[in-house]
C-alpha cells in the first residue's frame, strides 16, 4: 500500500508543479490545489499508514493511528482553503483591474520621475 | 541634575515650537530657547565637578546583549563641546527669530534645530560608542532636514541629498569602524576603550579599523576628498550654516578624532594619513575660498580649510599639538560663527551676498561691519585677536615636525595655508565693508535690529578677550579640555600668551601676512591662471557616481525581478531539487524494514483514478471548467484515502472543503476567461515537465522511504492524556482544541484575516477600472431560471436536516469524528445552498447574524475561553471539563474546550460566507438580466415585487 500512496503523492505534486509553472492565474490556482493535496497526504503519511485504527480512544484496543499528523493536516486543509480563496480573489481582482490574467509579465510600468540637476 | 537630560531635553522639546508658532513668532523662539537654557543650566551644574577633574556619568541599559547601553559621560572635552553647542545654539535661536521672514515656517525650523542640537550634544557626551553612532546619524538626518529647509529651492534639496549621502555613508563606515574598535578593545564604553590604547594600537585589525573610523570623521568634517558637500550645504538658511556647518556639526569629525586620540593617535599610520589629509584640505579649501564671490561660499571653503588645520594638528599626535587643536576649535567657533551671521546680516540688509556687488558697508552699517571686520581679522590671523594665537602655535608645532624625513614639507605648506587664509580674509573684508559707498545695492543697507547683531557681538567679545588675555580667559578651558583629549598623560608645559619672542612661527606669520597682501595685488592674473587650469567639478563627479550606482541597481533589479511568477516558482523548485538531490547523493540508500500493508482492490481502483485524473488535468487544463470538475474528483479521491487510512476527521474536513472550494472556483470562473490559451512552446513545456517530474519523483521517494521505516511517535503522550487530561476520546479534536489550542487560535485568526482581505479586495473593485470592466462584461446565458423551483424546494426541505447534521457533528466532535471545523463547513454549505437556490438577497434577509459578526464572535469566544483559564491561575487556554446531569438526556460531559470549538465554528462559517458572498456581490454587478427579488421566479402574490438591488447581499450591508 505504501508504494501506492507514495506514487500518488508524487503524481499529485508533479501535476501541481507543472500547473503552477503556467503563465495564467487559473492554472496556477489549480496547481496550488494539487500541490496542497500532495503535501497534505505527504504530511499525513509521516505518521505512517494504518488501517482501521482511527485515533479515537476505545476500551478494546491500544493501538491507534498517529493523531498528531492528522491534527496538523486538518488545520492545513482549512488554512489552505482560506489561502486559496484569497489568491482566487487576488486573481479575480487583478483580472478585473487590468483585463489580463497573465502572471508572467508584471504590471505596466509607470513613467520614471525626471531627475533634477543643480544648474551651476 | 542627571546629564542624560542634556540630549533628551532638546530632542523632546522639538515638539513645542511647531505648537507655539500659533501664538506668534516670538513665543515660538522663546519655546525653543527656554529648553536650550535649561540644558545649559544642567551643564553648568556639572561644571564644578568637571573642573575638579571628575567624570560625571549616567548609564541606562538599552540592548545589553549587543553591547549597546544608553550611557553618557562628561569630561573636559565633552563639556567643552556641549557648552559650545548649547551656547552657540542659543545665540542662533535668537538670531533666527529675526533672520527668518514671515513666510518661512518657523515652528518647523526650530523643531529641526532642536533635533539637531539634541543629537549633537548626544554625540559629544556618549560613553557607549554605538550610542554615539546613533546620535551621529541623527545629526546627519537633522542636517539633511535643515539644509533642505527651503523646500522650494532645488539647490537646497540637492545640497541636502548630497550632504546626507556623504555624511550618512560616512556614518556607516564609522559604525563598522567602531564595531571593530569595540571588538578589539573588548568593550563599547569609551571610558574603557580610552584606557586600552596599547592593546588597540598593537592589534592586527588596527589599520582597517582606523581607516573606517577616519572615513566617518573625514566625511563629517569635510576633509579632502569629501570636502565638496559642505559648500553645497550652504543652500541652508544662514543661521543653519553658522551653527551646523561652521561651529558644531562639521566639528563632529574633529571631535571624534580628539575623543579617540588616546586610543588611536601616535602611530605612524595615524600621523601619515591624518596630518597629510588635514594639510591638503587646509590648502585646497583656502585656495578655492580665495576665488569665490559668494560670501557664504568664501566662508564655507574657509571652514573646510580651518577644519583641515585642526585635523592636521590632531594628526601630529603630540600632546602639544592636541592642545593647539583644542584652542583653535574654540577660536574658530567664535570668529567663524560670527562671520556667518554677519554674512546673513549683509544678505538680509543689502539683498545680495555677492562681494562684487558690495563694498563700503562700513559707512552704512557701522556696528555690524565693525564686528565682522574684527572677526575677519581673527580669521586672517592678525595679532591681538584669538585667531592669531592658535595660528602661531600651530606654526610653531609644524616647525618641529618632519614629514617622511623631510623637515621642510610641513612648515612650508602650513605657511602657504596661512598666507592664503590672510588673502581671502582680507579680500572678504575689503570687498564687503571697505571702499566707497555704492548706490546700486538691491536694498539700501543699514544696521539691523539688535536681535541680529547682538549674537554676533556676543561672539566677537571672546575673539578680542582671548586675543588679549589668553591665559586668563581661555587658559582653564583649554587646559581641562586638552587633558581630556590626551587622556591620562601630563600636559606639556606651555603658556598662552600674545608675545613669544622672535620665534620661527612669528617669521612665518610675517611671511604669511606679506605674502597674502602680495597675492591680493596679483589677484586678477592669478584668477586667470586658475581659470586656465583644469578644475574638477565635484558636483558633476558626484552626480555621475550616483547615476551609475542607480543604473547598476536598475540592471540588477531588471535581471532578478522579472515579475514572472512561473520563473520565480521554477527558480525555487529547481533550487529545492538541487539541495534535495545533493542530500540524496551524499546519503546512504538502504531499504526500509517496516512491513508494508497489503494492497487491496478498492485502493487500487482509487489510486488508478487519482493518477488518471491528475494526468488528465495536466493535459486538459486549457479547458477550465473541465479542469475544475476533475480537480474536485481528485479531492474526493484524497478524502477516500483518508478514510482508508484511519483518518475520519480528515476525510470529513476534506470533503466539506472540497464542496466549498468548488463553489468558490465556479463563482470566480464565471468572471474569468473560460479557457487558457496555449502560449508556451513544446520546449518550454517539456522543460517544465522535467522539473515537475523530478520534483514529484523526489517527493514520492522521500515519502516511500519514510513510510517503510519504523519510528517512535511523540503522540504517545496525546493518546494517553486525551481522555484523562482533555476529557475527549477523539484525540485529533482534543489536540486541536486543547493540546495545541494556541495553534488553532492563531489559525482561526488567519482565516478571519483572509476573509477580511477578500472582503476589502472585492469591495473596492466596485469602483474604478474594475467596476467599468465588470459593467462591460457579457454574461453567458447558461441557465434560463434564476431560481429553479425544484432546487428552491429541495434546499428548503434540506436546510433543517443539514443544520441538524452540523449540530450533531459539532456536539460529538470531542469524542467522535467531527468538531468545530467540520461543523462550520457543513453549516456554511447548508446556508450557501439556500443562497444558490433562492438568491443571496433573500438569504441575507433571513440570516440573523451577518458574516462579519460571526468572524468577530468566533475569535472573541475562542479568546475569552482561553483567557478564562487565567482567572483560575492556569496558563492561557488550559481547558477544564466536568460531567453534568440533565433529566431525560442523562449524564453528559461539558468541557470548556467546547466553548473554544464554538469559536472555531463561528470563525469558519463567517469566513466561508463572507468570501463567497463577496464574490457573488461582484457577480451581481455583471448581471445583465434583472433577477427577481423573491425566492422564486414565479411571483405568487406580489406581482409588482421589486427587482433586487444587485449590491445587497449576504455579507455586510453596503
Amino acid at each position: 500500500m505504501e508504494i501506492l500512496v507514495a506514487s500518488a503523492i508524487g503524481v499529485l505534486s508533479a501535476a501541481g508543479i507543472y500547473l503552477i509553472l503556467r503563465g495564467r492565474s487559473f492554472p496556477v490556482i489549480i496547481g496550488m490545489t494539487f500541490l496542497s493535496y500532495g503535501v497534505n497526504v505527504f504530511l499525513f503519511a509521516m505518521g505512517r499508514l494504518a488501517v482501521d485504527r482511527p485515533p479515537i480512544i476505545a476500551s478494546d484496543t491500544t493501538v491507534y493511528a498517529d493523531p498528531l499528523p492528522q491534527a496538523l493536516v486538518l488545520t492545513a486543509i482549512v488554512i489552505s482553503f482560506g489561502m486559496t480563496a484569497l489568491i482566487v480573489v487576488l486573481a479575480l481582482r487583478g483580472f478585473l483591474e487590468t483585463g489580463s490574467d497573465r502572471v508572467d509579465e508584471g504590471i505596466p510600468k509607470l513613467p520614471e520621475p525626471v531627475d533634477e540637476r543643480l544648474t551651476s | 541634575m542627571n546629564i542624560v537630560l542634556l540630549p533628551i531635553l532638546p530632542l523632546l522639546a522639538a515638539i513645542f515650537p511647531p505648537l507655539a508658532i500659533r501664538s506668534g513668532r516670538s513665543l515660538c523662539a522663546v519655546s525653543a530657547a527656554i529648553f536650550t537654557v535649561a540644558a545649559l543650566l544642567i551643564l553648568a551644574a556639572a561644571a564644578p565637578a568637571i573642573y575638579r577633574g571628575e567624570l560625571v556619568q549616567a548609564t541606562y541599559e538599552w540592548l545589553p546583549q549587543f553591547g549597546l547601553s544608553f550611557s553618557v559621560f562628561l569630561d573636559g572635552l565633552g563639556f567643552f563641546f556641549a557648552a559650545m553647542i548649547l551656547g552657540i545654539g542659543l545665540l542662533i535661536i535668537i538670531y533666527s527669530r529675526y533672520y527668518l521672514s514671515e513666510k518661512d515656517p518657523m515652528g518647523r525650523f526650530y523643531a529641526y534645530l532642536l533635533l539637531f542640537q539634541g543629537a549633537m550634544v548626544g554625540v559629544v557626551i556618549s560613553n557607549n560608542i554605538l550610542l554615539l553612532v546613533v546620535f551621529w546619524e541623527l545629526t546627519s538626518l537633522s542636517s539633511f532636514l535643515l539644509i533642505g529647509y527651503w523646500r522650494a529651492l532645488p539647490e537646497g534639496r540637492q545640497g541636502a541629498r548630497m550632504a546626507l549621502v556623504v555624511t550618512g555613508g560616512g556614518g556607516l563606515l564609522l559604525l563598522a569602524g567602531l564595531l571593530l574598535l569595540g571588538q578589539i578593545a573588548g568593550s563599547y564604553e569609551l571610558t574603557e576603550i580610552l584606557q586600552r590604547g596599547d592593546v588597540i594600537k598593537a592589534s592586527p585589525l588596527y589599520l582597517p579599523m582606523l581607516l573606517l573610523v577616519l572615513g566617518g570623521a573625514f566625511t563629517k568634517s569635510a576633509q579632502f576628498p569629501f570636502h565638496f558637500w559642505l559648500p553645497h550645504a550652504m543652500a541652508a538658511p544662514t543661521p543653519v550654516s553658522a551653527y551646523l556647518h561652521s561651529a558644531t556639526m562639521v566639528k563632529a569629525g574633529v571631535f571624534l578624532m580628539a575623543r579617540l586620540w588616546p586610543a588611536l593617535a601616535g602611530t605612524e599610520a595615524w600621523f601619515l594619513i591624518v596630518s597629510m589629509t588635514g594639510l591638503i584640505t587646509m590648502l585646497i579649501g583656502a585656495w578655492i575660498a580665495l576665488f569665490k564671490d559668494d560670501l557664504k561660499a568664501i566662508l564655507a571653503y574657509s571652514t573646510v580649510s580651518h577644519l583641515g588645520l585642526m585635523t592636521m594638528l590632531l594628526g601630529l599626535g603630540t600632546p602639544m599639538a592636541a592642545v593647539v587643536a583644542v584652542f583653535h576649535i574654540l577660536n574658530h567657533a567664535t570668529f567663524k560663527a560670527a562671520l556667518f551671521m554677519s554674512a546673513g546680516i549683509v544678505d538680509h540688509e543689502a539683498g545680495t551676498r555677492d562681494v562684487r556687488r558690495l563694498g563700503g558697508l562700513l559707512h552704512l552699517m557701522p556696528i555690524s561691519a565693525t564686528l565682522a571686520l574684527i572677526a575677519a581679522g581673527s580669521m586672517a590671523g592678525l595679532p591681538l585677536l584669538n585667531g592669531f594665537l592658535s595660528k602661531e602655535m600651530m606654526l610653531e608645532e609644524v616647525v618641529h615636525t618632519p614629514y617622511a624625513g623631510n623637515p621642510w614639507i610641513m612648515p612650508t605648506l602650513a605657511t602657504v595655508g596661512a598666507l592664503l587664509s590672510v588673502a581671502y580674509s582680507v579680500r572678504l573684508a575689503i570687498a564687503t565693508y571697505l571702499g566707497p559707498v555704492r548706490t546700486d545695492y538691491p536694498h539700501h543697507p543699514h544696521d539691523p535690529p539688535l536681535g541680529l547683531w547682538l549674537p554676533v557681538a556676543t561672539l566677537v567679545v571672546p575673539v578680542i578677550a582671548i586675543g588679549l588675555l589668553p591665559a586668563v580667559i581661555a587658559g582653564p578651558v583649554v587646559e581641562r579640555t586638552a587633558l581630556a583629549v590626551i587622556g591620562g598623560q601630563a600636559l606639556p608645559s606651555y603658556y598662552l600668551a600674545l608675545w613669544h619672542g622672535f620665534t620661527p612661527a612669528l617669521m612665518m606669520s610675517v611671511v604669511a601676512l606679506a605674502g597674502g597682501a602680495a597675492l591680493l595685488m596679483a589677484y586678477k592674473p592669478l584668477d586667470r591662471l586658475r581659470l586656465a587650469m583644469p578644475r574638477p567639478e565635484a558636483k558633476r563627479i558626484f552626480d555621475r557616481v550616483l547615476d551609475s550606482a542607480a543604473r547598476g541597481a536598475r540592471i540588477v533589479v531588471a535581471a532578478l525581478h522579472t515579475e514572472s511568477l512561473p520563473r520565480y516558482f521554477a527558480t525555487i523548485i529547481v533550487a529545492l531539487i538541487i539541495v534535495g538531490g545533493a542530500g540524496f547523493m551524499t546519503g546512504t540508500h538502504a531499504a526500509g524494514t517496516r512491513a508494508p500493508l497489503p494492497v487491496n482492490g478498492p485502493a487500487l481502483v482509487i489510486w488508478a483514478t487519482l493518477l488518471a485524473t491528475s494526468v488528465a488535468v495536466v493535459v486538459l487544463h486549457p479547458n477550465r471548467l473541465l479542469t475544475l470538475l476533475l480537480t474536485s474528483l481528485v479531492g474526493l479521491g484524497v478524502s477516500i484515502a483518508f478514510i482508508q487510512f484511519s483518518a475520519p476527521d480528515l476525510a470529513l474536513t476534506q470533503i466539506s472543503v472540497e464542496v466549498v472550494m468548488t463553489i468558490l472556483l465556479l463563482l470566480a470562473l464565471n468572471l474569468l476567461p473560460r479557457t487558457t490559451p496555449r502560449e508556451t512552446g513544446w520546449l518550454r513545456r517539456a522543460w517544465d515537465g522535467v522539473i515537475a517530474s523530478v520534483a514529484g519523483l523526489g517527493l514520492a521517494g522521500l515519502a516511500y522511504a519514510v513510510m517503510t521505516r519504523d519510528f517512535q511517535p511523540i503522540s504517545e503522550y496525546h493518546l494517553a492524556q486525551s481522555k484523562p487530561g482533555g476529557g475527549g476520546t477523539n484525540v485529533v479534536n482534543v489536540i486541536l482544541v486543547d493540546f495545541r489550542g494556541f495553534d488553532t487560535f492563531g489559525e482561526i485568526i488567519v482565516l478571519c484575516i483572509a476573509a477580511l482581505a477578500i472582503y476589502a479586495l472585492l469591495d473596492s473593485s466596485l469602483r474604478g477600472a474594475a467596476a467599468r470592466r465588470l459593467a462591460s462584461m457579457r454574461q453567458g446565458e447558461e441557465a434560463a431560471d434564476a431560481h429553479p423551483l425544484m432546487l428552491v424546494v429541495v434546499t428548503r426541505v434540506l436546510l433543517p436536516l443539514a443544520l441538524t447534521v452540523g449540530a450533531f457533528i459539532f456536539l460529538r466532535g470531542h469524542n467522535q469524528p467531527g468538531g468545530g471545523f467540520v461543523a462550520g463547513l457543513v453549516v456554511a454549505i447548508a446556508l450557501l445552498m439556500q443562497a444558490m437556490a433562492s438568491g443571496y438577497v433573500w438569504t441575507a434577509e433571513r440570516l440573523r447574524l451577518n458574516a462579519h459578526t460571526m468572524l468577530g464572535l468566533g475569535v472573541l469566544l475562542a479568546g475569552l475561553t482561553g483567557l478564562g483559564s487565567l482567572l483560575f491561575g492556569r496558563p492561557f487556554l488550559t481547558s477544564t471539563f466536568g460531567y453534568v446531569h440533565l433529566p431525560v438526556i442523562g449524564e453528559f460531559e461539558l468541557a470548556s474546550a467546547m466553548a473554544f470549538d464554538t469559536g472555531v465554528f463561528f470563525a469558519v462559517v463567517g469566513t466561508v460566507l463572507l468570501s463567497l458572498a463577496q464574490i457573488a456581490r461582484v457577480e451581481a454587478r455583471a448581471e445583465r438580466k434583472p433577477v427577481p427579488a423573491g425566492p422564486s421566479d414565479i411571483q405568487l402574490r406580489h406581482p409588482a415585487a421589486a427587482v433586487a438591488p444587485p449590491a445587497t447581499v449576504l455579507g455586510k450591508e453596503p
